[in-house]
Order: structure tokens, then sequence, then C-alpha cells
């Protein structure tokens, strides 16, 4: 027996939207009978872009059901700009949460909500255009990658949870765990490149933070006839002083934390403190 | 804990059956004042002893065997594994096995696994089914060879109730000198039995099926199989399965089988006739419903039906609420992602398969019980299809 919150449960024995909108302005389909759920979610869109109306038919089991009545009452009064921003962890922290082997039906509801606002702007999914991995259920290897990033996943069963991938007759596994693989170390690659550039030695930190003041920082003080000179770098501690209009202004010091620090910080290395020099 | 038994229409009798009162009454004085250990040489011991010798004609009456080919084990998957891996320890020069696609997964899994398990590669014939969950005598008559060690075939289906020709099987095997293990779990208990009569060297029973506690089991092996255990240990059973005795669940589980056998008779009568009311009621009143399994080669007990186009574990919470419990073979209810096993392997199309639920009797059943499942079930499914996308009422 699943361990269904009472909100799941609520939604799946008083399902609220149930049906289909008349004159729909978007239709998304999603799943078929062979994989044991499935959903048709139909959107009314105004003309000030507002969903207006949504309503759902589920094949499925409880928490398909609950899901599909989660995401018509929450897009109903959204902007279709903000139903876009809709994940599955959202579906699901609706719900409260759902058992970490049904997270596919929210994945479900977040996929018909995408085919549904698609339908309506006449466009189609990139989605459908991946190729085909899990045989069995007809995922494609673009909505796998997009479950592992979205959902931080690392296992292959993980991705079966979210996605049913491998779910079948697991022939697909060997591939989910290569895709895996890559797309977990696509990941670790950006964060890797940005540590590396932090430890610079000092030489090439003072050259980074001179290039910054001058090329940022100078410019925007200038505007209000003040000006920065770099004294001395040691460490991570940056002293610096405020001249022209800067100096003796009441709220030099809040420039230069709010301001200059902040800068360097984004720029040159997030662990510098910039103090002003007498 | 009170669980609220007494107010729930139980028709999952296949997954587990209740401990029958007489049942628990038998057994508590093994929990409370009998606490001797069998092998003891004192007085304790001796009586304990003797409660498990009556255990075990018990038994053997109910299969029609003899006491000691009786022995007891801790539930149906050990006997399995216990018998299938003798076989195979048997005739270590035979790699071949033969079975069927629709075995219970203490059978399949330990096929499926049998190579890492032993270090031996192994051919594993599977046998095919009818759409009707029959099987084919040809097709097995075929697929026996001279590399063939072990023949293990289900005697009743868990899911459908089909009935196998077991005892005609097991003569052919015999034929070819091939050993024959049966998985009677679902069966002993609502069919008769004489396994003298048959050519069955080895059958497995489950306590908890024929209203006995969990954590007790039977392997029947005949005289003059050869066997090797799978649990060494002490000189328990002959020295055929270590382990100080589960006494108080062998004494439950001999009383069970002296009460299953004196309801052998209403276990065929008023049970199969509340489950065929059951069953010709859901499949009259219930449009796109059907009967998966074969209509008379099956257990008295068992209904397993579909209904199109609505899933299974959606019709069991429905149930729930009603208090009605029964099981399922859809992908949601099985924890997998795809339906049974034994449904793909009849062949039954996906849009029944997910919705297929396994009613399964009991001798605790009433026709009022039956009533009420009659009349709750049709809006049941009515519901859940008003809100399926593949559901068009006017085509139906």
């Amino acid at each position: 027996m699943w361990e269904y919150t009472d909100k799941v449960q609520e939604h799946f024995t008083n399902p609220r939207n149930v049906g289909e909108v008349e004159g729909a302005d978007g239709i998304g389909e999603v799943g078929s009978l062979a994989c044991g759920d499935a959903l048709k979610l139909s959107i009314k869109v105004d003309d000030n872009g507002i969903i207006t109306d949504a309503r759902f038919k589920t094949f499925g089991c409880a928490s398909a059901i609950a899901s599909s009545s989660a995401l018509t009452e929450m897009v109903k009064g959204m902007s279709i700009e903000e139903a876009e921003k809709i994940t599955n962890e959202d579906i699901a922290n609706f719900l409260g949460g759902l058992p970490k082997e049904k997270m596919h039906c929210s994945v479900m509801g977040r996929e018909a909500l995408e085919a549904a606002i698609a339908n309506y702007r006449g466009v189609i999914l990139p989605m459908a255009e991946g190729e085909v991995v899990c045989e069995c259920f007809g995922v494609t290897d673009l909505e796998i990658i997009r479950a592992i990033r979205e959902s931080d996943l690392r296992s292959v069963e993980e991705i079966t949870n979210f996605t049913k991938a491998g779910g079948g007759c697991g022939k697909c596994e060997d591939k989910l765990r290569e895709i895996l693989q890559q797309t977990v170390q696509g990941l670790e690659v950006e964060p890797k490149r940005a540590k590396k550039e932090q430890r610079m030695t000092t030489l090439q930190k003072i050259k980074k933070i001179e290039e910054v003041l001058e090329r940022e920082i100078k410019p925007t003080l200038k505007k209000d006839g003040g000006d920065i000179e770099l004294i001395d770098v040691d460490g991570d501690f940056v002293t610096v002083s405020l001249r022209g209009a800067c100096a003796g202004c009441q709220s030099s010091r809040t420039t230069l934390k709010v301001y200059v620090e902040k800068k360097l910080r984004e720029l040159v290395s997030d662990s510098l403190i910039v103090e002003e020099g007498k | 804990m009170d669980c609220g038994s007494d107010k729930v229409i139980y028709m999952d009798n296949n997954a587990t059956t209740r401990v029958a009162p007489e049942v628990v009454d038998a057994m508590m004085p093994f929990l409370t004042d009998c606490y001797g250990n069998p092998s003891s040489m004192h007085i304790f011991g001796g009586q304990v002893g003797r409660a498990i010798t009556e255990a075990r004609e018990s038994i053997a009456e109910l299969l029609g065997a003899e006491p000691e080919e009786i022995i007891f084990t801790s539930c149906g998957t050990e006997s399995d594994s216990t018998a299938i891996l003798s076989g195979l320890q048997t005739f270590p020069e035979q790699r071949h096995i033969v079975t069927t696609r629709v075995e219970h997964p203490a059978v399949k899994n330990l096929c499926d696994n049998l190579d890492s398990l032993t270090g031996h590669k192994h051919r594993i014939t599977r046998l095919q089914v009818e759409a009707d969950g029959t099987l084919d005598l040809d097709q097995y008559r075929e697929s026996l060879t001279e590399d063939t060690a072990i023949v293990s075939v289900m005697w009743a289906n868990n899911e459908t109730g089909v009935i196998f020709p077991v005892e005609e099987m097991a003569a052919m095997a015999r034929e070819r000198d091939i050993l024959f293990h049966t998985d009677a779990v679902q069966a002993v208990g609502k069919i008769p039995f004489n396994l003298k009569e048959t050519a069955i060297d080895f059958l497995s029973v489950s306590g908890h099926k024929l209203h006995a506690p969990k954590g007790v089991g039977v392997l029947y092996v005949r005289k003059g199989t050869p066997f090797i255990p799978f649990i060494n240990g002490g000189h328990q059973e002959h020295g055929r399965r270590g382990g100080t005795e589960n006494v108080a669940s062998i004494v439950a589980l001999g009383r069970a089988c002296k009460l299953a056998g004196e309801k052998l008779e209403e276990e065929n009568t008023r049970v199969k006739y509340l489950r065929d009311k059951l069953e010709t009621g859901l499949l009259e009143q219930i449009p796109r419903s059907m009967l998966n399994g074969h209509k008379t080669e099956r257990l008295p007990n068992t209904a397993n039906i579909s209904f199109e186009f609505v899933e299974g574990e959606s019709i069991l919470l429905h149930m729930d609420r009603y208090r009605i419990c029964a099981s399922s073979g859809s992908a949601c209810t099985s924890g997998s992602l795809e339906p049974s096993h034994v449904l793909r392997a009849m062949g039954v199309p996906f849009t029944a398969a997910h919705g297929s639920i396994r009613f399964s009797l009991s001798v605790y059943n009433t026709e009022k019980e039956v009533d009420f499942v009659l009349e709750k079930m049709p809006a049941i499914i009515a519901n859940l299809r008003e809100m399926s996308p593949f559901w068009n009422k006017d085509d139906h």
C-alpha cells in the first residue's frame, strides 16, 4: 500500500475540474493506455493571456488523478508565462509530496501543461524531437536529461521513478546510466571552472581587480564626481581609497560595501573584503 | 492494535487469509506454557515433539502423503527454492529447467537468478500459456530433454486461479527420469489432493494461504526422491532442514490443514457459488468487463476480472472506501511500471490488464457481502471511466 498524503487522497476522492473545456484554446495529451497512465489537459485562455479554465481527464492511479486535479487548481488564474514556470516538484509539493516511485505522475502533469501551452501557441515541443531511449514507455533522451537536471537525479532508479524510462524490459538501463553520467558531469564542469578561476595568484588577482575598477566601477563613480584608487591587495583584503566627491561623502562606506565590494566579489572572487585605506 | 478486520469485506484470500479462530486456539499454548524445545530430553520437549508429530500427520493426510514426506519450512518461497536447488544438485550435469511464464515470483525470480546463484549457466524453458491461461501439453512434451534436471510448474495460478494439469505433467516427467516440483501454495486447501497417486517429487505449501499464520510452510518430498538440504544445521526434520522448529506455527498449520479438509466440500460448493454469483453479476452489470482465465479449469474461490479503460489502483482505493479488499494486476499496485506478468503472458490487452481486479474468496465470505460488492462496483467503475480520456460512453 502506498503512503499517500491526506491531500493526495482528498484530490483523488474529490477530483476538481474533471472533464474537457468547451472550445479549449490549448489541449495537451500525454501518456497512453499501454503506459498505464494518460492525461488530457484542456485550458481556456483569455485575451490577456490568463488561464481562465482548466480541466482534465486522466487514466491512471490515485497519484495520477490527484496530480491532474492539483494541476488544474494551480493554473487557473495564472498567466501563461506564470504557468509555464510550474515544475513537477511544484505539483508534488502542492499535494504535500508523492511517494518517490510515483513522481512520474507529477512529471506527467507538467508535461501535459507544457503540451497544452505549446498547443495554445501553435508550436511543437522540442521533447518530441529527441531520440527515444526507453521504447517501452517512449521516453526521449531530452526528457531524461531534463529530469536529471531539474530534479537533481543521481541514479537510474531515480530516473525510472521520475520518467518511467527503464521501468519496462530494462534493456535501456546501460543507456540511461550513460546519459546520467554525461549529464551529471556536464553539470559539474561549469562550477569547477569557476572555482579554478578563484584560485589565482596575487598578481593575477591585482590585475583583475584593476581591470574591474577601470572598466566597471570608476565610470559609475565618476558620474557622481567621485573616483577610486587601488592601494593594496593582501590575500582577500582589498584596500582602496575613495577620491573626488566620494572622499568624505557620508555614504562612502555604503558605496564601498554595497557597490564596490559586491561588484568585485561578483567579477573577481567571492571571498574578497574591501576596506578603505586612510 | 485494532485493524477493524471485523468491518471489512475481505476478498483477497490469495494474498493471505485470516488465521482461523480454531487455529489461534490450537497454537496459543505453544506461545505461552508449552515453550519447550522439541529436541530437549525432558518432559517439556516430549510434549512439544508430540504436537509436531500430530501436525505432520494432519498435513500428510490433507495431501494424501506420508508424514515422513513432510518437511516444515519457513514459507512457500523457501520450499520452492529448496526443491529446485535440490533437484539441480541431484543432477549436476543437467542444466535445463522447464517452468512457465506465469509462475509466482518465488519460482520465477529464482530461475532468473540461477546462474549467478549457482555459478553455472542454465537453460530455462518458460512455457507459454494460451489466452485463457492454460498450458499446451504438446509444447511441454517437446520441451523435455535429456539435459532437463527438473520441472517446476505451479498447481494453480495465484492471479487467475487457473489450474494446470500437473499430475499428467509429472507423469510425463517421470517417464524421462526428470524431477517434478509444483508450487501448490494456492491450491492446497481449495481442491482435493492425493499425492500417493501422482508422480510429483516436490510440492510447496504456505501456511498463511490456508488460515494458518505467516512464517510457516511445508515442502513435500516424495519418499525415494533424492534430497539435498537448503538450510544446513541441526538434526531437525531428520537433518533435512536445520533450525529449531517454529512450534506454534507448525501446530497451527496442522490444525489449519485439518480444518481445510473438513471445509473442502464447502469451498467447492458454497464458496464456488458465491464466486460465480459475484463474477456473473459483475460481468453482466458492467460493460467492457471480461474474465481473465479459463472458466472452469480454475480454483473455486478466484475471479480475475478486467474493467477496460480504468486503472486498477484507482479501483482498489475506491473499493477500500467501502472496506472491500481485493487486489489488482495493474502496474501501479505492483510497484513496478508494467502490469502483471501473468496477464501479459496471456496476451490480455493493455486496455484491460491495467484495470484487472482479483477477487479471491474464502469460507468466511457471505452472500450478503457478495451482494454489497455487486451493488457498489458498477458506480466505482462508471465514475472512473467518466474521468478516463479513453472512455467514450457513446462508443460502448
